[in-house]
């Protein structure tokens, strides 16, 4: 049987445009209290996220930067110098009728084709900070399944939000947590009730349009006993020539017997620092699964996390990071095992191409008195070019008996035999090598839904343009 | 073979924390060596926890109010360690330091001194051999955390060894070197140098022992080793300090075009037992192993932070760790392959192993790289686990009582580290070490 898809065309060079902002609420330049307390009228939060808020700032404007273990660049950003919130004055929308013209506009330019919105069972699509559409099927939401903004769902769902809210991820886990809890913004809430297994992937597209304009939004993503949920996220910026800023925290909560899968394309533009914190937390039984592919951005640092707080929970980071010129991904993962007999693995893919540098950070974390906890680290790095740099700084911490972990990383090129082969059969070099670098991320990439994986390996070809000869 | 024992005296006692001493005859440039040492020790600041170097380690072990300088030993301290001082029953050359003095040293053969091999106490060879001395002592940055170890070291260091092996000279029987810590809460500062030139050959094995099994003491060495084009250098070090024993080890390898050096670190003593590897392979053929073993019980915990640092193109290392961990036993490796820009064609490789034999041991494992050039090959791997049931059961069948089966499988695990030496002699001492460790 032969189905016919046609690629989704998308090309890094139609993200590189950007609209005439018409921006209605706008907090201004730089963070201080009365930023929190703007933003916090606006927003017409309760005291008690107006604390969160606050707690935040306190926390964000103590903690040092992370560069003595983290890269320097991060001292390039300027904290002043950042908007952290504006919204285009608009409620999130119920039907695509309803959105206005130029965002339809940026959608098209991004490529979403037609049958894939009619496909997909709800489209959140993120402009700046404020949800501007968000449409669920119907049949999900006839499921029982909530999948709102993250105002919305703090508004109308009070007593599920507040109950998971900033529980897996503290205020004061890093210092860009604390900053979005202080300033947060947008971003997703979704509550799976139990025994529902959403069939179709959940979707949002994250975009930035305003200079200067850090993006802050928070998702909380919950899934009741057995049920099971599959979250898209996916990301492009234009391209604007100071340093934008991205701190997003998401936090996942499996409980019993659920599963969640939450997949990540990460394609911002070259001057974005991207300082992501994710983490899920999984019950008995219960799944949390992490897809993450880095493209996009000039440094990235998400070290997606599972703690495994039941019995045979189990975790799993699948990682693919593109590193080109002028890019640092700085990604990895960890795994916290704290009941008998939980399982991680983590396989993380990363290729440098010029100058570009990819890093694995990982932690595996096993304490004593627990049983039968397996965790299996595979790390592969391609180095494409001479000037390429790629890191791997594992930590592991086993305490006990009867536990098994075991990791394993290694750095290789792509073969000069494999491309001769291929040159030898009429391909250039540029395609050989392409071909090669697909191979080495193909056994990873299919385990992508379809539509990503076809995305992923366009977007990889088109970083592989020009890295040879 | 002759003996000859030292008998240079020493006036001075007190705590460390006091400085260096100039009652000692050194030259002028090394005692200004030593003040500029002290003023960098004063000056840097205690490592915490929160430096990514001593991450994980128990920084808090690390106060150095309660130790002495030791003051001259009597007559009876020097007899009876003698005696005890039984290492290998082969040796080109020997010196024995108690309290970082020395009491006995068997010099290498006429032969190998005519052919121009210098096996001299330190303090003999920065007067005697000055440029050699100058140009390589504590020539190589302590890069892995303790910098400010190694410039209390440099500013109090009063003796150690000295060894030169000149081009093509080849010594067949290893070098054995004692150091001894004697007395209650006693420091010391052991200092090895070893220069080989032009494909020159040499074995050293370091013993680091005390005399009391549960006196504290503080032990603060460093070792440098160069290997010259195309020489093989051997460096073995069995560390077997008393219980209390808080003790750092810095050591740095050069290994020049086709050389090889090889070393293997046996750590059994010790409360706090840090060891720094630093290996720079600086010329293409270079190849560098680093092999460790640590037996690790009661409250024991071992840190070990090393760094591959491929510098020339053309160049392997391999590295292999192994540590046995019972009771709250606790180990570290920070381990990292540095393969800098243009230092294409390297082969490195890393692997640490971790067998935990009690549910409150603990070990910590950060094996990483550092890839700055392309063309290589490089990978680590770090697997902790236990004991597998079937080969216990399989042992018991065969009426083997479990506790020696344990034992059994254990010494197994190690031993395929201490295989890759090569050197029969030496691999049997430190086997008896380890049994007699075991059977504590």
């Amino acid at each position: 049987m032969k189905t016919d898809t046609t690629a989704i065309d998308i090309d890094r060079g139609k993200g590189d445009f950007f609209y005439p902002e018409a921006h209605v609420r706008d907090a201004g330049v730089g963070l201080s209290e009365r930023t929190i307390h703007y933003i916090a009228d606006v927003k017409e939060d309760p005291d008690w996220v107006r604390e969160f808020r606050l707690r935040g700032l306190k926390t964000f404007l103590e903690k040092p930067l992370p560069t003595h273990w983290a890269s320097k660049d991060l001292e390039a950003i300027d904290f002043d110098k950042i908007r952290y919130y504006l919204a285009p004055g608009t409620e999130p929308k119920r039907s695509w009728e309803e959105v206005p013209d130029d965002i339809k506009r940026t959608f098209e330019r991004l490529g979403i084709p037609e049958q894939e919105r009619k496909f997909l069972a709800g489209v959140e699509a993120q402009f700046d900070s404020e949800a501007v559409y968000s449409n669920i099927k119907k049949a999900v939401g006839e499921q029982g399944v909530i999948f709102v903004g993250s105002r919305e769902g703090l508004k109308n769902y009070p007593e599920i939000f507040r109950k998971w809210f900033g529980k897996v991820i503290p205020v004061a886990d890093n210092k860009f947590s604390a900053l979005n809890s202080a300033v947060f913004s947008g971003g997703s809430f979704i509550y799976v009730p139990p025994g529902v297994k959403v069939k179709h992937p959940l979707q949002a597209y994250f975009r930035i349009n305003a200079e200067n304009f850090g993006q802050f939004e928070r998702t909380l993503i919950i899934a009741d006993e057995g049920s099971e949920v599959t979250y898209m996220e996916g990301c492009t910026a234009p391209k604007f020539n100071t340093p934008t800023l991205h701190s997003a925290v998401v936090e996942l909560i499996a409980l019993k017997g659920a599963k969640i899968q939450y997949i990540t394309v990460q394609n911002w533009a070259s001057n974005v620092f991207n300082l992501v914190t994710k983490r899920g937390l999984a019950q008995e039984n219960a799944e949390v699964k992490w897809i993450d592919c880095n493209i996009g951005s000039r440094l990235t640092m998400k070290y997606p996390s599972v703690i495994m707080k039941g019995r045979k929970a189990r975790g799993e980071v699948l990682s693919i990071a593109l590193a080109n010129d002028g890019q640092h991904q700085d990604t990895g993962a960890k795994m916290i095992h704290s009941a008998d007999e939980t399982t991680s693995n983590i396989i993380s893919k990363s290729i440098s191409i010029g100058k570009g540098r990819a890093t694995y950070r990982g932690l595996v974390h096993v304490p004593k008195h627990l049983k039968n906890c397996k965790n299996n680290t595979e790390c592969d790095a391609l180095l494409i070019n001479a000037t390429s740099r790629t890191d791997t700084y594992p930590a592991i911490t086993v305490r006990g008996t009867g536990n098994a972990v075991q990791h394993e990383a290694s750095v290789s090129q792509v073969s000069a035999e494999q491309i001769f082969y291929m040159q030898q059969r009429g391909l250039t070099e540029a395609q050989a090598m392409s071909l090669s670098v697909n191979g080495f991320v193909n056994d990873l990439v299919r385990q992508f839904p379809m539509e990503y994986s076809v995305e992923l390996k366009r977007l990889i070809e088109l970083e592989m343009e020009g890295s040879v000869g | 073979m002759m003996s000859s024992v030292a008998n240079h005296e020493v006036t001075k006692s007190g705590s460390i924390l006091s400085g260096p001493s100039d009652s000692r005859d050194f030259p002028d440039w090394f005692r200004d060596q030593q003040r500029a040492a002290w003023k960098t020790f004063e000056s840097l600041p205690s490592p915490t926890r929160k430096d990514q170097a001593w991450r994980f380690a128990n920084v808090n072990l690390l106060d150095l109010a309660p130790y002495n300088i030791s003051g001259p030993l009597s007559e009876d301290d020097r007899t009876n360690v003698l005696k005890y001082s039984r290492g290998l029953d082969q040796f080109a050359g020997r010196m024995i330091f108690v309290n970082d003095q020395l009491i006995e040293r068997d010099v290498v053969s006429e032969d190998l001194k005519r052919r121009g091999v210098v096996f001299q106490p330190l303090e003999r060879a920065m007067v005697e051999h000055s440029d050699l001395f100058r140009k390589y002592f504590m020539s190589t940055e302590a890069t892995l955390g303790s910098a400010k170890f190694a410039a209390l070291h440099q500013g109090l260091v009063s003796s150690g060894t000295f060894l030169f092996v000149p081009r093509r000279v080849e010594i067949e029987q290893p070098i054995e070197i004692f150091h001894w810590l004697r007395h209650d809460n006693m420091s010391i500062f052991p200092h090895l140098l070893l220069v080989t030139d032009e494909l020159a050959k040499v074995t050293v094995i370091e013993h680091f022992r005390s005399c009391n099994l549960t006196a504290p003491g503080f032990a603060c060495g460093v070792n440098d080793l160069i290997a010259g084009p195309g020489a093989k250098v051997t460096y073995v070090c069995a560390q077997d300090w008393a219980s209390n024993v808080i003790a750092l080890q810095m050591n740095s390898t050069t290994v020049d075009h086709d050389a090889s050096a090889m070393s293997l670190n046996l750590h059994l003593g010790g409360r706090y037992s840090r060891f720094e590897s630093l290996s720079r392979l600086i010329g293409e053929g270079g190849r560098s192993d680093l092999l460790a073993v640590a037996v690790a019980r009661d409250q024991q915990e071992f840190d070990a932070r090393t760094l591959q640092d491929h510098v020339s193109p053309h160049t392997a290392s391999d590295l292999l760790y192994k540590n046995a961990l019972d009771d709250r036993a606790r180990t570290i490796f920070g381990g990292l392959i540095r393969v800098e820009p243009h230092a294409h064609f390297t082969d490195a490789y890393q692997k640490v192993r971790n067998l935990l034999l009690s549910d409150d041991a603990e070990a910590n494992s950060m094996p990483g790289l550092e890839i700055l050039a392309d063309n290589v090959r490089c990978t680590h791997g770090a697997t902790s686990g236990q004991i597998d049931e079937d080969e216990l059961f399989y042992l018991r069948t065969r009426g083997i009582p479990t506790k020696v089966a344990q034992r059994l499988i254990v010494t197994g695990f190690l031993d395929e580290v201490i295989h890759r030496l090569n050197q029969p002699a030496i691999a049997e001492h430190l086997h008896r070490l380890i049994k007699e460790r075991f059977s504590d």
